[in-house]
């Protein structure tokens, strides 16, 4: 690359190690394994129901592979589930919006504090001047975000009003606030224009390299993923068929057979 | 808006200051008659904070129970078994332990909405109100083995004071409910309420958040119960002044459920709004029938047409306005106020024309 990276792509954060998924007899994932690096932008690629999403879901412990680890920062976790990766450092977004639809994006945003959020309920219900203090620096977090994303002028706004666009950006922002070192962000331009897709774009990127914040995404258009990533991984039915820089994928035969089909 | 004091801005502050004047000058002062004490606004408090409790598992957590009499009744019977066993515990100590008690129950009941989820779970918690019932009536312990079924409550004695005018338990009444609706308002505008509406709204996201969905549930289920059992307690000592455990019955629970319902989900002002409308609307309609009508209509049927009423209004708020008379009154307001400003009147901001 062509300009200095302020937080250097170091050693695997997070790999995956032979995962299998099957819903009854169906085959989501096959024996599949990759790594991501510290600090990188990381796309997961690949066509319709390659298994992209449970990928994510396995990794964030949302789906329970049948075999297969996930070691993140060196090693492996045991029972994954959501919340325990949540407090490892793994934050995420979701493929079909899972905002809290009736909160305002400020409150959508403040969740996403929850594990810098100390103060048990009755300490709440007191207003104890901890809980304060607690709150203030969250909100202070909260908004830096807001501006941030330049989203300011609709913070009050419950989520459920927001166009789709938008919504993808208090997505993001919720996962921001977590202060995770990884993020994974599961197709977080679908949907969205050229416009709103560069502006989406800017922040991941921005994201990565002024906070150092490794991103895992999945993504449809090509265009996007070989721009913004570092690295690229491409599943096609529950398996790897590529994994390298965007050039050697541009370049791989099973990738371009798997994309524009083949004469069998 | 900013916070001024806790998490109250300056509107919340003026509507508590008007609340208070209401409550603790005017109402005292030009209400004489006892009927309306005895029966209108000492139920109407204790039902209000039984909805809070009610609207902190429901309309904020989003976990459908049913079953706010039955921790009603372990809070009025631990109350009384307190009272009677541990005298040294006074009326203040032992209402907040039949709370703790009811919480206990809250925690037991509530651990099935992990695993289940709507209507199930509203199935589940039936059991809440169908055991703790059952245990009262079982175990003659807990009624101090008195066979008439129905005990009186002891007279409510806070240092050494009696309190059993009329107003003086309108005045216990009141100090509790306003007590715990400022926390339960504490909480719902601060991180424990943001968890209770992200697990409500989203709950795998809530949990991709480090929101744990057990503590969260149960937390919201334990903190209803205590609300519950504390207005339980109150609803015996001040209100029914006996205890029975047929004065808890399901009935008592939907109509909790009603309240909650119909004052909006998800606000606590609403739990006030929505149990001032179930206790009022009956006395409405009697009196319609005995002064428009003359007694003309049977009183069974005005009670007949009250649960009609009921069941359309259910209807109709969950169809047009889920978030129930609550939501109504803002609206209102909203509209008084851009009227007022549209037609000209200095110093009343409209919030549509702010920008």
């Amino acid at each position: 690359m062509a300009y200095e990276r302020k937080f250097k792509i170091g050693k695997p954060i997070l790999e995956v190690n032979n995962i299998s998924l099957a819903f009854g007899g169906v085959k989501a994932i096959t024996d599949t394994s990759f790594n991501v690096l510290e600090h990188e932008v990381r796309a997961i690629i690949g066509p319709n129901g390659a298994g992209k999403s449970s990928m994510l879901n396995c990794i964030n412990g949302i789906y329970k592979p049948q075999q297969g680890t996930v070691s993140f920062k060196g090693q492996v976790v045991p029972n994954i589930t959501p919340n325990i990766m949540a407090q490892m450092g793994l934050s995420r977004t979701f493929q079909n919006l899972a905002l809290f639809k009736r909160m305002s994006v400020l409150d959508n945003i403040l969740v996403g504090r929850k594990l810098h959020t100390k103060t048990n309920f009755l300490e709440v219900a007191l207003q104890l001047p901890k809980v304060k203090k607690e709150e203030k620096l969250n909100r202070e977090r909260s908004e830096e975000i807001i501006s941030f994303l330049e989203i300011e002028d609709i913070k009050d706004t419950p989520v459920g009003k927001l166009p789709y666009g938008l919504q993808k950006k208090v997505e993001l922002g919720r996962a921001l606030a977590t202060d995770s070192s990884i993020i994974l962000l599961d197709e977080p331009m679908a949907g969205m224009n050229v416009e709103e897709k560069r502006d989406m774009c800017r922040f991941i990127l921005k994201v990565n390299d002024e906070l150092g914040t490794t991103m895992v995404l999945i993504e449809h258009d090509m265009g996007v993923v070989m721009d913004i990533s570092d690295r690229v991984v491409v599943l096609d039915y529950g398996k790897v068929i590529g994994d390298g820089t965007p050039d050697e994928i541009m370049a791989n035969q099973k990738v371009i057979d798997a994309y524009l089909g083949v004469e069998h | 808006m900013k916070p001024i004091f806790m998490t109250y801005t300056k509107k919340d502050l003026i509507n508590l200051a008007v609340c208070m004047v209401l409550s603790v000058l005017i109402i005292p002062t030009f209400i004489k008659t006892e009927y309306w004490y005895t029966s209108i606004l000492i139920p109407w408090l204790c039902l209000a904070l039984a909805t809070i409790g009610q609207q902190i598992v429901m309309g904020y957590t989003g976990q459908l129970a049913l079953g706010a009499a039955g921790f009603m009744a372990a809070g009025a019977f631990a109350m009384f078994n307190l009272i009677l066993r541990v005298p040294d515990l006074g009326f203040v100590g032992s209402l907040i332990v039949s709370g703790l008690i009811a919480a206990a129950f809250g925690i037991l009941f509530g651990l099935p909405s992990l695993k289940v989820r709507g209507i199930y779970l509203m199935v589940a918690t039936l059991a809440s109100q169908f055991f703790i019932i059952w245990m009262i009536d079982k175990f003659g312990w807990f009624k101090n083995y008195d066979s008439s079924g129905i005990i009186t409550a002891q007279d409510i004695v806070i240092l050494g004071k009696p309190f059993t005018t009329p107003l003086a338990m309108y005045f216990v009444c009141l100090a509790v409910t306003t007590i715990l609706t400022l926390l339960a308002m504490n909480m719902a505008r601060g991180s424990t309420g943001r968890n209770w509406m992200a697990v409500r709204d989203m709950d795998i996201a809530a949990e991709s958040m480090g929101v744990s969905l057990l503590r969260t549930k149960v937390q919201a289920f334990a903190i209803s119960a205590f609300y519950c059992g504390v207005a339980g307690a109150l609803f015996a000592f001040c209100y029914l002044k006996s205890l029975e455990p047929v004065a808890f019955d399901i009935k008592l629970s939907f109509k909790i459920l009603f309240m909650c319902i119909l004052g909006g989900l998800g606000t606590i002002n609403g739990a006030f709004i929505g149990a001032a409308f179930i206790l009022l609307f009956p006395v409405l309609l009697n009196a319609i029938g005995n002064n428009v009508f003359h007694g003309a209509i049977d009183a069974t049927i005005i009670s007949s047409i009250e649960q009609v009423i009921f069941g359309l209004l259910m209807i109709i708020f969950m169809i047009y306005e889920p978030l129930g008379m609550a939501k109504l009154w803002e609206n209102l307001k909203q509209s008084m106020r851009s009227k007022l400003s549209l037609s000209g009147i200095k110093g009343v901001k409209s919030p549509v024309l702010k920008k």
